[in-house]
């Protein structure tokens, strides 16, 4: 048989250090939907099975390395782990995503640029539903700053529209007052 | 302008998509011809208050009703158009 040769959605693009910030590219996940059917009680049985319970709408659940992402009406994020079987319809999405953290001091003055987000009101563990220009992302706040990601096919793009965003505010913060 | 989604909070027009008159969530019932007519075709143009469905295309994917005054482009009230209908 072939040995296909397994490739991240930025291979060759990231990391990259513009200035205080850094774009780095994170490695790639097991990612499943989880979409409740209609009434459906899937938190607990959810929290027997990996740990954790689904989040409120606009946050994020953790423990060790598993993740659960609220990411729109009625949909979840499994990350890190397989779903156990649930009440709920459930997709392995793990290949469609792109997901980058981009991290330093002014990571949220780079996101202003892009993102129509009020992101200085995010606490640590948020997650929004918004767009990076014209892009449809899942953002989530970090410590050092932010997660975005994007659908595989516009890993590119997202890493370009980043560091052109990267460039300009370490020029900018090089000129004189 | 700003829409206060009831799922993810204030957020920037840009999220949002705009698809008319929220009397879309009134189908009449099938064969009576001349309430598909105006259900398809009928709409009142008040220089005011109007309610009409927005997508949160951007953003959580709920459908909004938002009612909001054309003249002075205020938002009066945004709901989710699931707990509308019910």
């Amino acid at each position: 048989m072939i040995d296909l040769v397994a490739k991240s959605a930025a291979e060759g693009l990231l990391p990259v250090t513009i200035g205080a910030l850094t774009l780095s590219e994170i490695p790639h996940r097991e990612v499943h939907s989880i979409a409740p059917f209609k009434g459906a009680k899937v938190s607990t049985a959810l929290k027997k099975a990996v740990g954790i319970e689904l989040p409120e709408a606009g946050r994020s659940t953790t423990k060790g390395d598993v993740q659960v992402l609220w990411t729109a009406r009625g949909q979840y994020f499994l990350i890190g782990a397989k779903p156990p079987k649930l009440p709920a319809a459930i997709t392995d999405q793990s290949d469609a995503w792109c997901a980058v953290a981009l991290t330093g001091p002014s990571a949220g003055d780079a996101l202003a640029r892009l993102c129509p987000l009020d992101t200085a009101k995010m606490g640590q563990g948020d997650v929004a539903r918004s767009l990076i220009g014209h892009m449809s992302a899942i953002i989530v706040k970090r410590v050092d700053g932010f997660e975005t990601i994007v659908f595989r096919a516009f890993a590119r793009t997202l890493v370009h529209e980043l560091r052109k965003v990267m460039t300009s505010l370490d020029a900018q913060a090089a000129l004189p007052d | 302008m700003r829409i206060n989604c009831p799922i993810c909070g204030d957020r920037d027009w840009r999220e949002f998509y705009y698809l008319g008159a929220a009397d879309y969530l009134n189908r009449p019932a099938e064969g009576d011809l001349d309430a598909i007519h105006k259900y398809l075709h009928i709409r009142e143009n008040p220089a005011g208050v109007t309610k009409d469905l927005w997508h949160h295309e951007a953003g959580c994917s709920s459908w909004l009703v938002v009612e909001r005054n054309v003249t002075t482009h205020e938002i009066l009230g945004v709901e989710l158009a699931a707990e509308v209908k019910r």
